[in-house]
């Protein structure tokens, strides 16, 4: 046990004098999260609108209007032909653009069906079909009142029933794109730097020499490992706790649920992790190979986490492999607890996965190091 | 010096898939003995040495090391041996007294037993001035002395010196081999390779290693008279070039 605190205090002492690591573990993150969580975003704002009036009437100028008061779209091109509007779509100057027929004006007030021409850029089919929601929307509220203004002025008494859908979004009120985000990516903030500092650690002192130096003394291999592995656990909560503290202060994060949870969650999520890393420096011989091997981990966890995209529309084998992903148990528990206030009971079989998790990953961590080769 | 042995090796060999790098040596280690383990760059010294110290598994062949077997406890051969590699393998980054109470810390020493050897050695040393500065900034002959006493930290009974003064200055290697004499007359073993034939002279016995096998095992003064050459630098000619 002694022997365990001497390698703690060791590793801290390096830690703390690389004068050139310390900014990139504390100070990198949380420049990551601040940025990140500002521009990681699913929102589509200023898209770039451009618009060809066939009609030139009240009706189509109180349509594009309509485009102009929202805040979506960025109406700034008149193209008098449907051609120079292709030609700037063409050269990205233009995302979406309405075409409104000749005679636009007179076949409504003549009930007549009116086409509209919407052309978008569907490059990002994802962005392509926001825009669409939002450009179907406009035309029917300006539909609604359109027909409202006709049927008021006719003096019709038959009003025309409108159903309308009310959608009340739960968890997350004000559809906050960053409380989505920052719990995630605090996750990833946790992950990358534990995942590449535990994975570099061992590595370097073979590199150096020093571990040859460590295995001809009588250390206990698990002694070891959890000295190694501590500090790191420390480093790990600690940027938790920093992250946590910006969410608060910085994005206004709301955090329902118990806060003891969340630690006691991170607390066995960041052993999985560190196992992992010491896993990967065990079986390589430079950093350079621990770093690229890490990487290949990290971006696929990432990817396959639910944090950018939704677990639930990937194909059911994709949807298999992220069962393994320990990312995608900790954006699942971070967001429950932040913004559900889950307690307990709702995360356990996340909590009971990570644990096993845990257990497997170190087991290999201290099987693959061996002190005789 | 005549009853002990610490070190019996019989028939020891390393293959490593169809090369085979320690072909079956034998010999054997008296306590107290300065032993010189010749031989050139890529001769096995190092792989032979490794397996004595317990970080590789030997291919066939037995090894007793300090009572040990090198099979089964190589863990209790390492509390009883100290080891310095040809890299050095202190932490640049930790201060003399910090590499000292780990390297004292991780051999299971007391934390008096640490800081009066720690005393003791940065005195011996002369180093009070450098005892806070950082490892790496000191000079290599300075490193190499204190990795030597760092390895001797926990009393072990051999200790294990792969090409200790490669690298360093003339006279830092003859207080080198003043650390090495005074820990061989208070009954350390000593078993060290180099590839300093001056240094070759100052062992008891001396083995030869070429291509695996040990060539020659003797006094340098019976291996000298054998030979017919003035010089260890003669004997280890004649004998790497047959």
């Amino acid at each position: 046990m002694r022997v365990i605190l001497y390698i703690i205090n060791k590793e801290f002492r390096q830690i703390f004098r690389n004068k050139g690591m310390l900014p990139i573990i504390f100070i990198l993150p949380l420049l990551q999260l601040v940025i990140l969580s500002n521009a990681a975003t699913y929102e589509i704002n200023n898209i770039s609108f451009g618009y060809v009036d066939n009609d030139h009437t009240h009706t189509s100028r109180a349509l594009i209007d309509k485009f102009r008061a929202s805040t979506f779209f960025d109406v700034s091109q008149v193209f008098p032909h449907p051609k120079e509007s292709d030609l700037a779509m063409l050269q990205g100057e233009v995302d979406v653009v309405l075409t409104i027929p000749e005679h636009f004006e007179r076949d409504l007030w003549k009930d007549k069906n009116i086409d509209l021409g919407v052309t978008i850029n569907a490059i990002d089919g994802a962005a392509a079909g926001v825009e669409n929601v939002y450009i179907t929307q406009i035309i029917k509220t300006f539909n609604k009142n359109l027909s409202v203004d006709m049927v008021q002025l006719s003096n019709n008494t038959v009003r025309p029933v409108l159903i309308e859908g009310i959608p009340l979004f739960w968890y997350n009120k004000t559809l906050n794109y960053k409380t989505f985000m920052v719990p995630g990516i605090l996750v990833l903030l946790v992950t990358m730097i534990t995942l590449f500092l535990s994975g570099m650690n061992i590595v370097r002192e073979k590199e150096i020499g020093t571990l040859e130096q460590i295995n001809v003394t009588p250390i206990k291999k698990h002694h070891f490992i959890i000295g190694k592995l501590f500090p790191f656990w420390v480093i790990g909560m600690g940027l938790l706790t920093i992250g946590l503290v910006l969410a608060k202060l910085i994005f206004a994060t709301p955090m329902l649920g118990s806060l003891a949870l969340m630690y006691f969650y991170t607390s066995i999520y960041i052993l999985v992790i560190l196992g992992m890393g010491l896993f990967i420096s065990n079986f390589t011989d430079t950093q350079q190979q621990a770093m690229f091997i890490a990487w290949f981990f990290v971006v696929i966890f990432i990817l396959m986490s639910g944090l950018f995209t939704p677990i639930e529309s990937m194909p059911e084998w994709a949807q298999f492999l992220t069962e393994f992903n320990p990312i995608k148990y900790f954006v699942e528990i971070m967001r429950m607890v932040m913004l559900k206030g889950s307690g307990l009971t709702d995360i356990l079989p996340q909590l009971v996965k990570t644990t096993l998790y845990a257990v497997i990953m170190n087991a290999m961590a201290v099987w693959s190091y061996k002190k005789i080769s | 010096m005549k009853e002990e042995t610490v070190i019996k090796v019989e028939g020891l060999t390393k293959v490593f898939g169809d090369f085979t790098a320690v072909n079956k040596i034998s010999f054997h280690v008296r306590k107290g003995e300065i032993f010189g383990f010749l031989g050139a760059n890529g001769a096995g010294k190092t792989t032979a040495m490794k397996m004595l110290i317990g970080i590789s598994s030997p291919s066939s062949g037995s090894a007793n090391v300090a009572g040990f077997d090198v099979y089964t406890q190589t863990e209790d051969i390492k509390k009883s041996i100290g080891y310095m590699s040809q890299k050095f393998a202190l932490y640049d980054d930790l201060t003399v007294k910090e590499n000292i109470r780990f390297f004292g810390g991780i051999y299971g020493l007391s934390k008096n037993r640490i800081s009066q050897k720690s005393n003791l050695l940065i005195e011996e040393l002369g180093l009070e001035k450098v005892a806070h500065s950082l490892v790496g900034s000191l000079p290599l002959g300075w490193k190499q002395k204190i990795a030597f006493s760092v390895s001797l930290l926990h009393d072990p009974k051999i200790v294990f010196l792969d090409e200790p003064t490669g690298g360093v200055d003339p006279i830092t290697r003859r207080q080198f081999w003043e650390m090495i004499y005074k820990a061989a007359n208070n009954g350390t073993t000593i078993f060290v390779t180099t590839h300093y034939m001056d240094e070759a002279e100052y062992c008891d016995r001396v083995s030869i290693m070429v291509d695996g096998n040990i060539e020659a095992l003797d006094t340098p003064k019976n291996l000298k008279t054998h030979f017919g050459s003035d010089s260890m630098n003669d004997v280890f000619l004649k004998l790497a070039r047959s």
